[in-house]
């Protein structure tokens, strides 16, 4: 439906005070990437530099393990940032795929199946989701201790996916529900089983929701912080977001470290967001909706 | 399709009508195993040790030998000032930011709305805030927030003239407010994405009915549009409230809760009970009592929403 207005006078105001506030929005990012790329000399300033007048790729080759200066990172210490990158990719990418398989197999059930309790169990899913990663972190910390799972990225993958199944589950119960029964009819009638119907019928159909829900998984484990930084203690386990937290525990605050630290964070969660924006945000209205 | 009509009331068909019925039984349990196992394994064994272990005087420095204690800690707990304050200050923190959130998604979708041609790119720069990890946006603001190299320090110099060191993060009012700013711009664009799907979803021949009928741009927007999308309105408060209500690791690395608790908020404080004050217990009734409210709420709101959903 095209919106008339759009040339009217009346909405130039409008549009202008619009791109302010987007700006504010959107300014801190340019920022980061900005601060990022700036010799130190010219971040801590006084009175501040605006305009860059050099450009300096030292924080990401320091990040990479090239440590050129003893001023770097603190007092010479290098961060150990590919165990990070290696840690947090693990995590979230197979807490991400474990998430998808259970969470979507639970909506494929909550959505095309009428038995006694599915209300209950939808709903301790629910309340499964209510329950803050910093609560987890004590009892977890001691239940992973006791079976050896504690610094240990199996025990992230565990916690994660089970983070993720309870927001995957409802969404793709969401997206299930939108597959007219018509459909598995006919794919009946067709002599296909259950499970053929769900895999060859159902499926096809909902990837755009595998596609939202994957992002939000994704996403969720790949920023965690509360669980990890309590049951990751060494770089065995330590992902990105206990890494970036440790720039604050030292002694001198390196905050053209920590920009670079975080732009190479951002990079994969921005991809993957503009890769399936439309998916994502019907992902998330759909609840509403229906 | 062929075969199916050819076959008729065949053995094989017969075998499939069992199978049929086998599967519906059997189905959803296995499908809902898995789900249900992790979960429990992750976060229901997890909550009742917690329990558990809130009747006890564990600690993490003495795991072995704790005593029954009974429900001292959570009588302890009813008579801390601190609890109370935290408890206090998390509401407050859960209807400031949610309200605010609200109304600027409102207003920012409903400007977005307008915008033909590039609202997809708008969108997207929208988006941005939501990429980040609570933590990275708690590291952000702090350095922005910085009182000597920051950025508001910074261009709050540069218009005046003259040095500007105000200590955002430790003054009292002054700290709350700066985690609440970030806490808002983290999540505003959440709310003006389901806004903006919500208004986009609306027909458009009902804003042109009451602009025939004369109405305002405010009250257009009043009487039309927040009405319209209030089923949009009602899942983003509910979801954003339980969200805020989970706040730890934003003010965890901005203030950390301090200095001297000016910012201390539920979680921040269960952390320091349960790890650096070594009352781990005392940190376990805590997060229990807090744990239950959210329950409460989500069940009470689930309730609704599924009531009205029919799954």
């Amino acid at each position: 439906m095209k919106r008339k207005e759009y040339r009217k006078p009346k909405y130039l105001l409008s549009n202008i005070i619009l791109i302010l506030i987007l700006s504010i929005f959107f300014i801190p990012s340019v920022w980061i990437v900005l601060t990022s790329v700036r010799p130190n000399i010219e971040i801590n300033a006084r009175p501040p530099i605006w305009v860059p007048r050099q450009l300096d790729f030292t924080s990401y080759t320091a990040l990479l393990g090239r440590v050129e200066s003893a001023e770097e990172f603190g007092f010479g210490q290098s961060v150990p940032f590919l165990d990070y990158a290696r840690n947090s990719i693990i995590a979230s990418v197979v807490s991400t795929i474990l998430a998808l398989v259970i969470g979507t197999l639970a909506g494929f059930v909550f959505s095309s199946f009428e038995f006694r309790g599915r209300d209950s169990i939808f709903l301790s899913f629910m309340l499964a989701r209510a329950v803050p990663g910093i609560a987890l972190s004590l009892p977890l910390l001691i239940l992973f201790t006791k079976i050896g799972l504690s610094d240990r990225i199996y025990g992230l993958i565990i916690a994660y996916t089970a983070m993720n199944v309870p927001f995957t589950a409802w969404l793709m119960t969401g997206f299930f529900g939108e597959i007219p029964k018509e459909l598995n009819d006919a794919a009946f009638i067709d002599g296909c089983s259950r499970w053929g119907a769900f895999l060859r019928v159902n499926l096809p159909l909902i990837l755009p929701g595998l596609a939202a829900s994957g992002i939000f998984a994704f996403l969720t484990s790949w920023n965690e912080f509360a669980v990890a930084s309590v049951i990751s203690r060494t770089t065995a386990s330590k992902t990105f977001p206990v890494g970036l937290f440790d720039f604050t525990a030292e002694f001198v605050s390196d905050w053209r470290g920590m920009c670079a630290m975080s732009v190479i964070m951002l990079i994969p969660a921005v991809i993957f967001v503009i890769a399936v924006q439309r998916n994502l945000v019907k992902g998330l209205t759909l609840g509403a909706i229906k | 399709m062929n075969r199916t009509i050819i076959g008729g009331v065949s053995d094989r068909t017969n075998r499939i009508y069992r199978f049929a019925i086998d599967e519906t039984k059997y189905l959803p349990i296995a499908f809902l195993l898995p789900a249900v196992i992790l979960i429990f394994f992750v976060v229901g064994f997890p909550m009742i040790y917690s329990l558990y272990l809130s009747f006890t005087d564990f600690t993490l420095l003495k795991p072995t030998g704790y005593e029954f204690i009974g429900i001292s800690n959570y009588i302890t707990l009813f008579k801390d000032r601190i609890f109370w304050l935290s408890f206090r200050r998390t509401i407050l923190y859960i209807a400031l930011a949610v309200n605010i959130e609200l109304i600027l998604g409102l207003v920012i979708a409903n400007m977005m709305s307008h915008i033909v041609r590039g609202r997809g790119i708008l969108r997207t720069i929208m988006m941005m805030p939501m990429m980040f990890a609570p933590i990275l946006v708690g590291l952000q603001f702090k350095w922005f927030f910085n009182d000597q190299v920051g950025l508001i320090n910074n261009i709050l110099y540069s218009i005046t003239g003259h040095p500007v060191i105000i200590p955002w993060l430790v003054q009292k009012p002054l700290g709350f407010i700066t985690i609440l700013v970030a806490e808002i711009w983290m999540s505003t664009p959440f709310m003006v994405i389901i806004f903006l799907a919500g208004i986009m979803s609306v027909p458009q021949e009902i804003f042109e009915a009451s602009e025939v009928d004369g109405a305002s741009g405010w009250q257009k927007f009043r009487y039309v549009t927040v009405p319209s999308i209030s089923p949009f309105i009602f899942i983003a408060m509910a979801v954003r409230s339980l969200d805020v209500a989970k706040a730890y690791d934003l003010v965890s690395i901005m203030t950390g809760g301090g200095p001297a608790r000016r910012t201390e908020l539920i979680w921040t404080y269960v952390f320091r009970l349960a790890f650096t004050g070594q009352k781990f217990a005392l940190g376990s009734s805590m997060s229990f009592i807090t744990v239950l409210l959210s329950f409460a709420f989500t069940f009470y709101l689930f309730r609704k929403l599924l009531k009205a959903r029919k799954i």
